[in-house]
């Protein structure tokens, strides 16, 4: 019933808001905070620590962001979003942007009317199981009950996986990551199944991490990254290129160390002199102060300070970089030119 | 106080319409339906204004487009294939059965509970009190996920059923109660003569209730008092049991067995219905319990001592006496209450029960983004269902209500 008279509530709110301003950037910098979508909890992409105060990977994006925007990192309004309830505070206007390890699909793009910006996560979707399930590979999972975010593109995935290899499961939809890691832990479902990064995130939380492991199947595609609501491009572009400007960071060698200096003067490198401001116009292109990506950079450090920092391999989550690298690693990291 | 109505004028003035009290309470009326009306068209056209603006349009074309997503408990065929339409009826399905148990379930408790409450033992009374003021006083919502919880923390898993030092073992080979929910077998009808014998089932049913009506007839025409109970249970039992092993005993239980991963065959309650069920019980049952508390001291004391004097037993006096007249008070309130664990079950997806809310509102509004679709159709199924429960309760309502001669 509460549920009900809530989403009654939800449309009758949908019918009386007025259209969401499509001028999100002038709208952000007169608010003077962003408001920005992320998980309600997901240790190393997006969680508050003891002081209440929003860390991660995704948090990072958003930091980037405001500091580009306001040229404060901290001006951000972090409103937590479900699985369920994201894409409507979108598109309600509730939030300026959505960084909530989100998979860039297709109908989301282009029938929900969203603009995905970049990708700043490529991952794919696995399972995890216990140990002494003695379960080596997802294709012995016949007849397991298996837990699932519901309303995520993991569940059409599952259901896809399952189908294709003509074996039987039963699927346990839950709310939030927390649930699932409570299901699983009591031995409700034997395996539990989500995005490769955030099984990674949530064994870290777990009492005993080396009694669980995480099966070799990757069965999908989950490209994550922020997106925002189709239609205000202006906005689109300084979400996209604030994300790009990180990446362009780590490729050129701005770090949060050495940018003060490279930004003081101009450096013999045109590009980093063009990310940095001290050369060309590209803050002002973009409605946005000159030294705009400097404040970006500085505000959590390049692509891969914040990936080192909150999933690397020396954080409890401990993620590689992988697919992830800087495409002249080996990886699928690769940003336009800034010129 | 006499009211003093205005002298009959010649014609109609227009100030009339403010001054005249014939005429003003439809002026206000009148005024506050075209605001209403106004009100309603502003925001339908703010809606559609706004989503024309966002590129949005309202279409239902989504619910024939496959679905994609499995659900745990069908009882239809569904399979990841379906359509959005097919996951939806699921839904409704799911809700429909939870609601359904957690009706018959909660009149059970409540009933009980609130005669119960009226005993003379101090303990019972105090003990069902306790019970009503502990359940009605925590939110739903708060129980559900208690008892589910308790559920998937106490309850051993299947694994701890395998091998030979297991933790757990099942109950009588026929029952096993598993943190996924409880295996119990399920009847497996063979062929035309096991349908025989649910007919001869159903048969003596009606049986019983056509003696039960021709006893009390013949009681009230000649007084003479048939046996009531005895002749009840041979024709419940009897006619069936002969049947069925006449017919070579076509009726056979498929027992649950651990397989694999999981307990396969028999019959699987799932821990979220189980949750749901019992919660959306106790809670409602708790406000049955009252609704018949008051129905029954809704009817005066004098009844009682009238129906002592001729020499009734107690039990014979409930029934007979005071709950055909307290019935009377009790439906109205009922058919609240069956309402709100209709719309109550709408909780489920707190346990990851896949009831309509949970399918069309939840899965596939995320999957589509169909979200005014998804809930205009979510606000029409549950007024189609509250009316229609209203409807027949209202009808059972005029049925038990005093008649007067």
């Amino acid at each position: 019933m509460k549920k009900t008279a809530f989403y009654g509530a939800l449309t009758v709110a949908g019918f009386a808001a007025s259209m969401a301003s499509a001028a999100t950037l002038d709208d952000v910098k007169e608010r003077g905070t962003l408001n920005c979508g992320v998980t309600t909890g997901l240790i190393g992409f997006a969680s508050p620590d003891a002081n209440g105060v929003w860390d991660g990977f995704d948090v990072g994006v958003c930091r980037a962001v405001a500091a580009a925007v306001l040229g404060d990192p901290n001006a951000v309004e972090f409103v937590p979003t479900t699985g369920k309830t994201r894409f409507t505070a979108l598109a309600s206007g509730e939030i300026d942007m959505l960084a909530r390890n989100t998979t860039w699909t297709f109908s989301r793009d282009v029938d929900l009317k969203f603009e995905f910006v970049g990708i700043n996560y490529y991952d794919g979707q696995g399972f995890i199981a216990p140990r002494d399930l003695g379960v080596s590979s997802a294709k012995e999972l016949d007849g397991a009950t298996v837990c699932i975010q519901t309303g995520t593109t993991t569940e059409l995935n599952l259901a896809d996986y399952f189908r294709a290899n003509n074996i039987s499961y039963e699927p346990v939809p839950i709310e939030t990551n927390a649930e699932g890691q409570q299901q699983y832990l009591a031995g409700a479902c034997d395996v539990y199944t989500t995005d490769a990064s955030g099984l990674a995130a949530t064994r870290a939380a777990f009492e005993n991490p080396q009694d669980h492991i995480i099966l070799p199947e990757i069965i999908s595609k989950e490209p994550l990254g922020p997106l925002v609501r189709h239609g205000d491009n202006d906005w689109g572009d300084v979400v996209r290129w604030t994300l790009n400007a990180l990446i362009a960071a780590e490729e050129l060698g701005v770090t949060s160390a050495n940018i003060e200096e490279l930004a003081a003067a101009p450096t013999g490198n045109p590009e980093i002199n063009r990310l940095l401001g001290t050369e060309g116009e590209l803050g002002a292109m973009l409605g946005l102060e000159a030294d705009w990506a400097k404040n970006a950079i500085a505000a959590g450090g390049n692509y891969g300070e914040l990936f080192e920092r909150n999933i690397g391999e020396n954080t409890p989550i401990g993620l590689a970089r992988g697919l992830n690298a800087q495409w002249t690693d080996g990886g699928l990291l690769y940003t336009p030119p800034f010129r | 106080m006499t009211s003093v109505t205005d002298p009959p004028q010649g014609s109609f003035r227009l100030s009339m319409l403010i001054n005249d009290t014939r005429y003003r309470s439809y002026t206000f009326q009148f005024i506050a339906l075209v605001l209403l009306i106004g009100f309603m068209a502003y925001l339908g056209i703010n809606l559609v204004s706004n989503l024309a603006a966002q590129g949005l349009n309202i279409s239902f074309g989504f619910l024939g487009d496959p679905a994609g997503y499995d659900i745990n408990q069908t009882v239809v065929e569904y399979d990841s294939q379906s359509s959005h339409l097919r996951a939806a009826v699921v839904g409704i399905i799911n809700t429909l059965i939870v609601a359904f148990l957690a009706c018959v379930t909660a009149t059970i408790f409540g009933v009980i509970a609130g005669v119960l409450r009226l005993s003379n033992n101090w303990v019972v009374r105090k003990l069902m009190a306790f019970y009503v003021e502990i359940f009605r006083n925590i939110p739903v919502l708060i129980w559900i996920i208690i008892i589910f919880s308790i559920m998937t923390v106490s309850m051993p898993a299947p694994r701890d059923f395998r091998g030979d030092d297991a933790t757990a073992g099942m109950l009588f080979d026929a029952f096993a109660f598993t943190n996924r929910g409880v295996y119990s077998p399920a009847p497996v009808i063979d062929g035309a003569s096991g349908w025989i014998v649910i007919g001869v089932f159903i048969a003596s049913i009606i049986g019983i209730f056509a003696y039960r009506r021709y006893a009390t007839k013949k009681l009230y025409d000649t007084g003479q008092l048939l046996p009531m109970l005895w002749p009840s249970v041979a024709l419940f039992f009897v006619p069936v049991i002969l049947a069925y092993f006449i017919l070579g005993r076509p009726i056979t239980l498929d027992y649950p067995s651990l397989q694999g991963f999981n307990f396969q065959g028999g019959l699987h309650l799932r821990g979220s219905l189980i949750a749901l069920w019992f919660a959306l019980a106790i809670y409602t049952g708790a406000f049955i319990a009252e609704n018949v508390r008051a129905g029954i001291q809704a009817i005066s004391k004098g009844q009682t001592e009238a129906a002592a004097s001729l020499g009734l037993r107690p039990g014979r006096i409930m029934n007979l006496v005071i709950l055909p007249q307290a019935l009377r008070v009790i439906i109205p309130p009922l058919i609240s209450q069956y309402l709100n664990i209709t719309k109550n079950s709408s909780l489920a997806i707190a346990v990851g029960y896949m009831d309509v809310t949970s399918t069309l509102g939840g899965i596939t509004l995320n999957q589509t983004g169909r979200a005014i679709e998804c809930i205009l159709l979510l606000m029409l199924f549950y007024l189609t269902i509250s009316l229609l429960i209203s409807a027949v309760m209202n009808v059972y309502n005029n049925s038990v209500k005093l008649k007067e001669r």
